[in-house]
């Protein structure tokens, strides 16, 4: 089992779980302050983006995958920030 | 002279590449991916038709956004996390014959886990309807039944998915296609956990 669970992969579970604690406390009291819900948005989309790339990489195992598919992926994973951001600030 | 040492570190770089590349390999079969990136593209067009409205009237979305559980939504968000590392567990341990006896428990497990998501959603929707919500209130909560009740059918279908894998696991020798079929299935799980991982800061979080 130990074999099992030793890997990289634990680590990122690690990091996902903090990082979604993160962002919650970030939306919940919007830890920059009263009236600073831009920046601190911006930073939750930031956040939201690097765990779905790391969910890629590390569950879907993607980091091992041929240089298209993973282009691809990590193509749509900085397409979706900027639509994201963009559509956020400007819509 | 030098130039014999350039070709044969060329050479020798060419060969390392070559090993290289033969160990990575899609996850799945090819077509799956097919799938998932049209999922993941379908997905941010609501993405982005969600932020269009919001950008219209945000102080109403901003108003609405107040009345959910943000609670709820973070656990939601570690449920799913978790039961995708567990799908990752079993998946490691299907491809190694010593320990492929604890692939069935690994998914089921994820099953578990991944059910208690849909247990926390349906008590989220009774504590909306409860206070007199409903997805025709306003447009905002149109839109957060529609993206979390598309989100929620994804789950539905991903924990089926993960109940045949569990049975695809109690193989002995599972072959190079059982294989495939269970990284495909594993990786749908995962893109479960990827949507949601935009979906609760959308539009439980930024503001």
């Amino acid at each position: 089992m130990r074999s099992v669970v030793r890997t990289n992969a634990s680590l990122i579970w690690l990091l996902l779980c903090a990082l979604t604690i993160v962002s919650w406390a970030l939306g919940t009291n919007h830890g920059f302050g009263e009236g600073h819900h831009l920046p601190a948005s911006l930073v939750i989309f930031a956040v939201a983006i690097f765990k779905v790339r790391l969910v890629g990489l590390y569950f879907m195992e993607l980091k091992m995958a041929p240089g298209v598919l993973r282009g691809l992926f990590e193509g749509y994973c900085l397409g979706l920030f900027a639509l994201l951001t963009a559509m956020f600030v400007f819509a | 002279m030098t130039g014999a040492i350039g070709l044969a570190r060329a050479a020798d770089d060419a060969g390392r590449n070559a090993s290289h590349d033969r160990q990575r390999h899609v996850p799945g079969e090819p077509g799956i991916w097919v799938l998932l990136f049209g999922d993941m593209l379908v997905f941010t067009v609501l993405f982005t038709v969600y932020l269009h409205q919001r950008g219209a009237r945000p102080e109403l979305f901003a108003e609405s956004q107040g009345a959910l559980n943000r609670a709820l939504g973070a656990t939601n968000t570690l449920v799913l996390l978790t039961s995708s590392i567990l799908v990752v567990f079993a998946t490691r341990a299907l491809r190694r014959p010593e320990l492929r006896y604890l692939a069935r428990r690994l998914t089921l497990g994820g099953v578990l886990v991944g059910a208690c998501f849909v247990g926390i959603k349906a008590f989220e929707y009774h504590e909306k309807i409860a206070a007199g919500i409903t997805p025709s209130t306003n447009e905002f909560f149109m839109y957060y039944f529609v993206l979390t009740g598309l989100h929620l059918a994804h789950v539905i279908i991903g924990l089926i998915v993960l109940t045949v894998l569990s049975t695809l696991a109690r193989k002995p020798e599972p072959t190079k296609t059982h294989m495939a079929f269970f990284e495909g299935g594993a990786c749908f799980w995962h893109m479960v956990d990827l949507l949601w991982i935009v979906i609760f800061p959308l539009i439980f979080l930024v503001r």
